[in-house]
């Protein structure tokens, strides 16, 4: 026991002694932090439209003027061929094209179906199917006015349903609120692993771990005192970054730090194990570097953070359940907006808890003394 | 009391097809400064790696500090210190953070790492250097302050991997007193070296060719074998 904590006190002076990594520890992250929390905003704000009115009524026009009114449109071109709304969509001006047929009025006020065109470009596909939602959602709106309007002297309107919707744990629906949380975890997992899968391999290369092999030394004593500085710097820069992240963009903290926290050791714990078990299996901090890379990458893109888990196939969801960044994502995103307590991600907790065991009894195991 | 600290009997290892080291046999008495030579890739190295605990033997038999190397390895580790030719202590910690992390590793008491701390300083005479970071000393200095490291926890053997490699003659003087010192308290050293005249300064040596020990005696006595005036040519014959 005594002999850790030297491991541990030689580790914490190797860290804070190296006078650049202090700060590159703490400081970069929340630069990156916020600089993907502002930019990786995907609310589409701005949707350029061109619209083909080819019947010239009064309704096509109150149509337009209802959509260029919402300030979510542009109206590019306005021509009076669909040759060239169809242009301005090839070449890339135009995110949605609404085409008004020449019968467009007539047809409605006798009764038969009116029809519009809407073709959307969609290369951005969340763009384009927002863009078209918030469309369809004027056209509707209007359709209802015509219908009441028109409906007057031929008497018995239908009822409509009315939909009144409410956005439940984000309800102005800021997209940072969404962000931040994830973003932060994903930023605390991904520094751990970095600097573990360096760590032994860096005693390697420059070969004291000879020195340290020829001593009594146990491989779980210097795995866990590798380990344990580590697991302080994680929970040092989430400390910062909830901080950061309170203070710069008011993110709500509606459940319980402790909760946050507590997820937070286990996870780290867990990552870790990784870390430390690709910095045994390599042979140089180069080889190290690159492992790392290629399973963070997948743990980030296929964590949820910033597409939806519930919209990936079958399998690829299966592979999120071993990946520590997406459980991450998911408590902080769960308990801090929602307000979720442990029983609500204790399944999150149990399946990281079992990835912590495994990994880091493969890192003990896989760290071996003598060859 | 154990009379040998280290007997090696038909110690073999072997890397796939390779033989490293072909069934070495020998005896290092207590207290004695054993000199371990060969050329280049003799498997002076791996025979050391084995004694060590770092490798494990392919085939054969030792002890070390009367413990036995397959089945205690760990346990001897607690009774060897180990200076290996890379110089591996960190360079990144301070002299003084050095001696306290191997003192503490090894189970040195508080009380007993700061005296052990001040005999070596005042030995090397770096106490006005003590808290500057290990890195930045001269080679020479960090030799020595490697052989007082691996002597921190007083074992009963201490292996010396080329310990001298690179260093001026002075300083290689001043090496050897420190090896005679531990040796005069009845400390093993087992050193292995391409420096013949450091060979004269051991009280026996073995020669390793190819794997095997080719020769193995007192200066005097191998000399007086192969009818050479000095340990260098007794070397020359024998592996060439």
């Amino acid at each position: 026991m005594r002999r850790l904590l030297f491991i541990i006190q030689k580790e914490f002076i190797q860290i804070i002694g190296n006078r650049a990594m202090l700060p590159l520890m703490t400081i970069l992250p929340i630069v990156q932090l916020m600089l993907l929390s502002f930019a990786a905003d995907s609310e589409v704000k701005n949707v350029n439209i061109t619209i083909t009115d080819l019947d010239q009524s009064q309704f096509s026009r109150q149509l337009i003027g209802q959509i260029t009114a919402s300030d979510r449109f542009t109206l590019i071109n306005a021509p009076l061929a669909m040759r060239i709304s169809d242009h301005d969509l090839l070449a890339g001006e135009a995110d949605i094209v609404l085409n008004i047929p020449p019968d467009f009025e007539r047809n409605f006020l006798k009764g038969y179906p009116a029809k519009l065109q809407l073709l959307v470009n969609a290369i951005n596909g969340q763009a384009a199917t927002v863009g078209s939602g918030y469309l369809m959602s004027i056209i509707r709106d209007y359709n209802e006015d015509i219908r009441l309007e028109t409906a007057m002297g031929v008497g018995r309107v239908p009822s409509r349903i009315e939909v009144a919707s409410a956005n439940w744990y984000n309800p102005d629906l800021n997209y940072k609120y969404f962000m931040v949380p994830g973003i932060l975890g994903e930023l605390v997992i991904i520094l751990v692993i970095l600097l573990s899968a360096m760590n032994t391999v860096r005693e390697r290369e420059i070969g004291t771990i000879e020195q340290i092999n020829v001593t009594p030394i146990k491989s779980w004593q210097f795995i866990l005192g590798k380990m344990i500085p580590f697991v302080f710097i994680g929970m040092l820069l989430l400390t910062i970054g909830l901080t950061a992240g309170k203070v710069i963009f008011d993110i709500p903290m509606v459940g319980s730090l402790w909760v946050v926290f507590g997820y937070c050791l286990v996870n780290l714990i867990a990552v870790l194990g990784i870390g430390l078990l690709i910095s045994n299996l390599v042979d140089t901090q180069q080889q190290a570097m690159l492992v790392a890379f290629f399973f963070v990458m997948i743990f980030i893109l296929m964590s949820g953070l910033f597409t939806p888990i519930e919209s990936m196939p079958d399998w690829a969801q299966l592979l999120t359940i071993p990946n520590p960044v997406a459980h991450f994502v998911a408590v902080m995103r769960k308990v801090l907006l929602k307000g979720s307590g442990f029983a609500d991600v204790a399944w999150n907790f149990r399946v990281t808890a079992i990835m912590a065991l495994v990994f880091n009894g493969l890192a003990v195991l896989s760290y071996r003394k003598v060859s | 009391m154990i009379s040998n600290a280290i007997t090696a009997s038909n110690l073999t290892k072997k890397f796939g097809n390779f033989t490293a080291v072909d069934n070495i046999t020998f005896n290092v008495k207590r207290g004695e400064v054993f000199g371990f030579l060969g050329a280049n890739g003799a498997g002076k190295t791996t025979a050391i790696k084995m004694l060590i605990g770092l490798s494990k033997p392919s085939g054969g038999e030792a002890t070390v500090a009367g413990l036995n190397l397959m089945t205690q390895s760990e346990k001897i580790k607690e009774r060897i210190g180990y200076m290996s030719q890379k110089f591996s202590l960190y360079e990144d910690l301070t002299i003084r953070q050095n001696i306290n992390f191997y003192g503490g590793v090894y189970g040195l008491k508080r009380k007993d790492i700061r005296t052990k701390t001040a005999d070596i300083l005042a030995e090397l005479q770096l106490e006005d250097k003590a808290d500057e970071k290990v890195g930045g000393l001269p080679l020479g200095w960090k030799q020595r302050l490697s052989f007082s490291v691996a002597n921190v926890h007083d074992p009963d053997v201490v292996f010396l991997d080329e310990p001298t490699g690179g260093v001026d003659p002075a300083t290689r003087r001043q090496f050897w007193e420190m090896i005679y010192a531990a040796a005069s308290g009845g400390r093993t050293i087992f050193v292995t070296t391409h420096y013949m005249d450091e060979a004269e300064y051991c009280d026996r040596i073995s020669i390793m060719v190819a794997g095997k020990i080719a020769a193995l005696g007192t200066p005097g006595e191998l000399k007086e074998r192969f009818a050479a005036k000095s340990m260098d040519e007794v070397f020359l014959r024998l592996v060439r």
